[in-house]
């Protein structure tokens, strides 16, 4: 199959089909911030943070570049008044519940975001979905999932699988963005499997 | 009856099935819907049985309970054949009269017809009620011939004609082409048109495809689709069994609510009597076609009805929009082309195909064709399920058909398109009724939800309310629906107790557009309808929220006063006596006065004032004046005028 050619910030950029708008970004070295997103894992779309401007057949659309196919032609812009808006907007709703997170701290500081925006309701989740993923689609454990819907929505680690997995691998620790998911951890083990794994 | 092997068998079947109905002997209909049996429905169908039986009638007199008719406000709605006198809120001790007057001397029982409020008049049929005199009723008709629970009702009137003329002389091709130029658009809200949805999952590569039924009806106050699954389910079956066909899809299925037990109970039925009868599964009609359907609950949750969610649901996981941009309809339920339609776009479909594409384009507006059924519910008199054709005005359905606003109160908007549609306000009352035009008025179509709100309504609280039932709602996989809704909620919450800031108007857009524009699904995209459209026509309320803190509708509990005008006030001791806060003081002969710190703004005092006397008022925005000094609050009794 011959290879798609578009436009990213003014750059031409080639993919091959399938490939999606964040792929063919990084490949070229162009920078998209993304929370939820991870190489190794099937494409979330939770976070919402990679949204982009494309310019496709003269209309103008805001998609998020994660899972938006790349199309011969279209006009990418990673950055616009308006992005870079929705960016801020979301970073400050994330900022409510985490306002210390490393990765949110930093990038609220290429979009100006304010940590106090909103009313803070530190819950330091940001549901990015990253340890619920991995431990499915990689560690293949299902260790841990979500429950709930919605704004009552938590992660929760299964307490049998955890007390038997869990403290062999730890491998979702390093990906979660506010360190949360230890906290989680450390407290469903002290009130579920006590004792379990300690050397 | 064994399976009919050929369209010609179903034809015949259904001339045997009209010769033992004797189209003179009288049948007597009582809706079975949900609305009316909540008013007593099922004891008077017990009533008419009883008193058929004891009075020897039985073998003349036919009883059936059928489906929703739609005027639920003055059910239990009772329909006699083949004059068709309708009876209005009849109860079960109303049936030995209907049974020796009607029944046995053709007598009208005028006290149990419509009255008209204005003129007095009484209406006997049920088509010169002015509730229906004004629709046009295609898809809902039926309901009130039908006993859901039996396949030869709808047989007789007609039904499955369409399978047999679509499988017998025509081709999958061509019944997709005279869907694709009757140019329906789905019912279910975007406003898709069905046609090109079906014929992009008839192209798709993959050959294993689905159609399915979005029976996830999720609405507050919304129940078309219940009142067709529950009164005319093998309208839809049949629908589906078309659209099979023509996109080439050998397996359907029903997305149900799990809240609708009657209508799973009633769906089960129509497939199993469909099988039967050889009208779904192997070899349809003899036409080589196979078709089986399935059904599935859902567990109730209102994004389940977005597309990629219930496809996920349906597949066994947690219903959860897929972050996609390929169309469902190219991969869509386990990655196949999957047609998705609701259930009122499914029951369009036998008629098109039996009357044609352009019967069905001979109705409605440029850009939107056909009826729509609408639940016109709120302050509205004639409350109930509605249809009519695609742009009939907003005026001539709340007002000719609905009725007008009761107790003499003003019409103040009216919420169109379910909890993320829009308010739209009184000077746009002319406004058709069409998907594009309710579009550009900041609302929509939605599945049909039609809400009328009086006066007595605060906008901001409106807004507020449906942002709270879409933040309970919203899966939460989303940042801009879940946390976004989440502190539009909580800002809203703030204006409506007075604690609304400078700036708090601005945050709300802010929120609505990342919602808007970067929200996964339609729920979250749609999200802040509500309040865009408010704010739109009823910015002033928002601004006298926040800058005065002045609730000009006097909803907002935390913004409102009560005060006893000293000058009204007889000393009844009503209120005193019903207040349950102890707040009111007073006692006989005595000015009543409240005490504002005690007050919890309950309101039952302003309600059981005497309305002679209506001294009880609300005050919003304004102090609340000095209570009447002790040496003045003795009343004195006033020699009654006598005119």
């Amino acid at each position: 199959m011959g290879d798609i050619q578009f436009e990213i910030d003014g750059q031409t950029v080639t993919a091959v089909p399938g490939m999606t708008v964040l792929e063919v970004a990084r490949k070229h070295g162009i920078y998209i911030p993304t929370l939820c997103h991870h190489e190794k894992l099937e494409p979330f779309g939770g976070c919402r943070l990679c949204i982009v401007e494309v310019e496709d057949r003269g209309w103008t659309k805001y998609v998020v570049s994660c899972v938006f196919p790349a199309a011969g032609g279209i006009i990418v812009r990673t950055r616009s008044e308006k992005v870079d808006r929705l960016r801020k907007t979301i970073l400050e709703l994330l900022m409510a519940h985490a306002p210390d997170a490393p990765q949110l701290v930093e990038l609220a500081k290429v979009y100006g975001a304010d940590p106090n925006r909103y009313e803070s309701d530190p819950s330091f989740c940001i549901h990015c979905g990253l340890c619920v993923r991995y431990c499915a689609e990689v560690a293949r454990k299902n260790a841990i999932g979500f429950v709930d819907r919605g704004i009552n929505k938590e992660i929760s680690f299964v307490p049998e699988i955890a007390a038997q997995y869990c403290n062999d691998c730890k491998e979702c620790f390093p990906l979660c963005p506010t360190s949360y998911l230890q906290a989680a951890f450390v407290y469903a083990q002290a009130m579920t499997f006590p004792g379990a794994g300690h050397n | 009856m064994a399976r009919l092997e050929t369209p010609e068998a179903l034809e015949s079947f259904r001339q045997e099935i009209l010769s033992r109905r004797d189209p003179d002997s009288p049948c007597v209909s009582i809706c079975a819907g949900a609305g009316c049996v909540a008013s007593g429905a099922d004891e008077v169908i017990a009533a008419f049985e009883k008193e058929i039986e004891a009075k020897g009638l039985s073998a003349t007199v036919s009883t059936k309970g059928t489906g929703c008719p739609g005027f639920c406000e003055q059910g239990p709605v009772v329909v006699i054949y083949p004059e068709e006198i309708c009876y209005l809120q009849v109860q079960a001790k109303d049936v030995p009269e209907i049974v020796a007057q009607t029944i046995e001397n053709k007598q009208v029982v005028e006290r149990l017809c419509f009255k008209d409020p204005a003129t007095g008049e009484r209406a006997v049929k049920e088509s010169d009620i002015p509730f229906y005199r004004s629709q046009q009723r295609t898809v809902l008709c039926n309901n009130i011939k039908i006993d859901s629970k039996r396949i030869e009702d709808y047989l007789a009137l007609g039904g499955y004609a369409a399978l047999a003329k679509a499988l017998g002389q025509m081709t999958d091709l061509e019944v997709l082409e005279e869907v694709k130029k009757s140019n329906i658009r789905g019912r279910g809200g975007a406003g898709f048109p069905a046609g090109r949805k079906w014929e992009g999952s008839r192209n798709a590569k993959e050959p294993i495809k689905y159609v399915i039924v979005n029976a996830d009806e999720g609405d507050p106050g919304a129940f078309m689709d219940r009142a067709l699954l529950e009164g005319n389910p093998h309208s839809i079956l049949e629908g589906l069994i078309l659209g099979g066909y023509a996109v080439g899809a050998h397996e359907g299925y029903f997305y149900v609510r799990q809240e609708y037990p009657l209508a799973v109970k009633n769906i089960h039925l129509a497939i199993q009597q469909a099988e039967h009868y050889g009208l779904l599964g192997e070899n349809i009609l003899g036409s080589g076609f196979d078709f089986k359907v399935i059904v599935h609950q859902g567990a109730g949750a209102f994004v389940c009805g977005e597309s990629t969610a219930l496809m996920t649901s349906l597949e066994g996981k947690a219903g959860e929009p897929r972050p996609k941009y390929v169309r469902s309809n190219v991969k869509g339920l386990w990655e196949r082309p999957s047609v998705l339609n609701n259930v009122e776009t499914w029951a369009n479909i036998p008629l098109i195909i039996d009357k044609g594409a352009d019967w069905f384009t001979s109705v409605g507006t440029d850009s939107s064709k056909g009826t729509k059924i609408f639940s016109l519910v709120g302050k509205i008199t004639n409350t109930g399920l509605v249809e009519v054709p695609m742009g009939m005005t907003l005026r001539e359905i709340i007002y000719d058909i609905g009725g007008g606003i009761p107790n003499n109160k003003k019409f103040k908007a009216v919420q169109t398109g379910g909890p993320s549609g829009g308010c739209i306000p009184e000077h746009l009352l002319d406004l058709q009724v069409g998907f594009d035009e309710l579009t550009k008025a900041g609302s929509m179509m939605g599945s049909g939800g039609m809400i009328v709100m009086d006066e007595d309504t605060c906008m901001v609280d409106v807004a507020r309310y449906f942002i709270a039932f879409l933040t309970d709602e919203s899966c939460g996989k989303c940042v801009p629906c879940r946390e976004g809704l989440r502190q539009m909620h909580r800002i809203l919450t703030n204006i409506t107790k007075g604690k609304g800031k400078q700036g708090d108007i601005e945050l709300l857009e802010e929120l609505a557009e990342t919602a808007v524009e970067a929200s996964l699904c339609a729920l979250g995209k749609s999200a802040p309808n509500p309040f865009l459209s408010t704010l739109k026509y009823f910015r002033e309320e928002y601004e006298a929220h926040i800058n005065d803190k002045k609730c000009p509708a006097l909803a907002c509990k935390e913004l409102i006063n009560f005060y006893i005008d000293p000058d009204r006030c007889t000393g009844c001791g009503t209120c005193r006596k019903q207040c349950p806060a102890d707040a009111i003081n007073g006692d006989k002969n005595l000015i009543h006065i409240i005490d504002q710190d005690k007050c919890t703004r309950c309101g039952t005092c302003f309600e059981v004032c005497p309305p002679k006397f209506a001294s009880v008022v609300k005050l919003s925005g304004e102090p609340v004046p000095d209570p009447v000094p002790e040496e003045a609050r003795t009343i004195r009794k006033k020699t009654k005028e006598k005119g």
